[in-house]
């Protein structure tokens, strides 16, 4: 049984807190409370938006009584079982590592001891889970990250990094969709776009979707990546 | 059809209305007004409806060029506003005539006002909205400010408010805020992260808006609220009103154009009837928070909404 709690957030949203870990469980759990609350309820909520471990149901006050709707979604959540993890979409990502893509490849090497290589050999080992998509449009948390390459934040975040910039902070890692000010060390980058306005499917990931990154070279990157987004453009309805 | 061609956009003049909601699960903020009720006494003393797209003025305000008929009202910070070289009225509606320039001048009170024009602003909704979102940029212009040159077309509508508009009492002036203001705050939903002499110190001391401070949040100044143990907290959705406190201990109050996640804890959220006067603020104002319950605080809202409708007490 999952152990949670609802606590106000304010007066206009509702939080269903679980137990503060990262776990591919309680977040699959946590996803599939969202889309109850979304088609269960979804005439008496704004928005409801996940976290690692937790549910977010925003509303108006004024229009749905918030002990009701505590009381709706204590309902819904009290019924939901341990959640089988459903997989989500499998998405492989093209990634240029180090150079002047990556600038922060070395500083990592240095922190885990061990090479350029190493570190890329062992960031694309891993298939990583989607725990959420949020700070900005289209940006996917993306965890567990082994501990051996996990740096911290930066101490100074960067004023702007680039479109594309994939990065590492302690046990996550993500792609920066657009430029935005960032504090985590940048090793690569990608030719994907987590968030197109003109695509048909904007937003490339969504919470419990699996990610893999593969290295390619220079050239490969210069040309787009191409084979690899091609396929990936395909499964989110692009057309040629 | 009339458009608004904007001369001089002023500091920061965005298109807003009441939020892109819905899409907060993609990382889209939701965006809106810094203060939704004069957002909402614009409109309806426009003849609008109450989300209707229109203005978001800060500091300076523009310079507009009509080029037909438009009905406007302003609501919020109180402005000297010239129509050529006649004073528009605050929170009233009233015509710029065709060819006449709407100008701000003096501001005299509070930070935001909202211009809304009958029939609200025909620019591009995206996700649904007509919010601007700069952080993102995500709304009309690419999800900018407003530039010289800009044009703004007004919407559809009767050519002037219609009579029941007319027949409704007018809403009442939100109270602005003169130097500073006491937002009510319900505590949480990370009350566990704090110490208990957090809470007592939030609740007695006076905070100041830093120059630091924009539409994404205020960060305020003052004596520092302490974490019972540590700073970080795995990434969760982010109210508007939240009070998020970082490792220096000093909050940052979280404003329409927040992330729509942090990885701060949070030790209260103000409350949605105080948000307006909150939105009222500029850097080098003062904040005092009280500590209210969630029953007080939707009470406090139906109380607001009355005043919107034109019902003293």
């Amino acid at each position: 049984m999952v152990r949670f709690e609802i606590v106000p957030a304010g007066d206009s949203a509702i939080l269903v807190q679980l137990p503060e870990r990262i776990d591919p469980d309680l977040n699959a759990w946590c996803i599939e409370l969202q889309r109850l609350i979304a088609s269960r309820l979804g005439g008496a909520v704004l928005d409801v938006v996940v976290g690692y471990c937790s549910v977010t149901a925003y509303f108006s006050p004024l229009a749905t009584d918030p002990g009701w709707l505590e009381s709706e979604v204590r309902d819904l959540a009290d019924r939901l079982s341990d959640v089988r993890q459903e997989a989500g979409a499998l998405i492989d990502v093209p990634v240029c590592y180090g150079g002047e893509y990556g600038p922060d490849l070395g500083e990592v090497a240095r922190f885990c001891g061990c090479s350029d290589e190493d570190v890329i050999a062992i960031h694309g080992g891993i298939t990583y889970r989607v725990y959420l998509v949020g700070f900005i449009p289209g940006f996917a948390y993306l965890a567990e990250v082994d501990p051996r390459i996990a740096a911290p934040r930066r101490a100074v975040p960067r004023t702007a990094v680039p479109p594309g910039s994939v990065a590492i902070a302690g046990g996550q890692t993500g792609i920066y969709p657009a430029a935005t000010p960032g504090g985590w060390n940048i090793i690569g980058r990608t030719p994907l776009k987590p968030y197109d306005p003109a695509r048909r499917e904007p937003f490339l990931f969504r919470p419990g979707d699996r990610v893999r990154f593969h290295q390619i070279s220079q050239e490969a990157f210069m040309h787009g990546g191409l084979a690899p987004m091609a396929q990936n453009l395909r499964e989110w309805g692009q057309t040629p | 059809m009339a458009n608004l061609n904007v001369l001089r956009p002023g500091m920061l003049t965005t298109v807003q209305d009441l939020g892109r909601w819905g899409h907060q699960g993609s990382g889209v903020p939701v965006a809106g007004p810094m203060d939704a009720y004069s957002h909402r006494a614009a409109n309806r003393l426009a003849g609008n409806d109450e989300g209707a797209a229109a203005l978001e003025i800060t500091l300076i305000g523009p310079e507009l060029h009509a080029n037909g008929d438009v009905t406007c009202a302003i609501a919020g910070a109180e402005f000297t506003v010239m129509v050529d070289d006649v004073a528009a009225p605050m929170h009233a509606a009233f015509r710029i005539p065709a060819g006449a320039v709407l100008r701000f001048r003096t501001r005299h009170a509070g930070a935001r006002a909202t211009l809304a024009a009958h029939g609200g602003f025909a620019v591009e909704a995206l996700f649904g909205s007509r919010a601007t979102s700069l952080i993102s940029r995500i709304g009309p212009f690419g999800g900018r400010a407003l530039a010289a040159g800009d044009v703004l077309p007004v919407g559809e509508a009767a050519s002037s408010p219609g009579p029941s508009a007319l027949r409704q009492p007018p809403p009442l002036a939100l109270s602005l805020p003169r130097g500073g203001a006491r937002l009510r705050v319900i505590p949480g939903p990370h009350e566990s992260r704090f110490t208990s002499a957090a809470f007592d110190t939030l609740f007695s001391s006076r905070y100041s808006v830093t120059p630091s401070s924009n539409r994404m949040g205020y960060r305020l100044q003052g004596p520092p609220l302490a974490h019972a143990r540590g700073a970080d907290l795995l990434s969760d959705a982010t109210p508007i009103g939240s009070l998020q406190v970082p490792a220096s201990g000093q909050p940052i109050l979280l404003m329409a154009d927040r992330q729509t996640t942090g990885g701060y804890p949070r030790i209260g959220t103000v409350i949605t009837a105080d948000l307006a006067a909150a939105g009222q603020l500029a850097p080098g104002d003062w904040i005092e928070f009280v500590p209210c319950t969630r029953f007080a605080a939707i009470d406090a809202l139906k109380r607001q909404r009355a005043r919107l409708l034109g019902r003293p007490g």
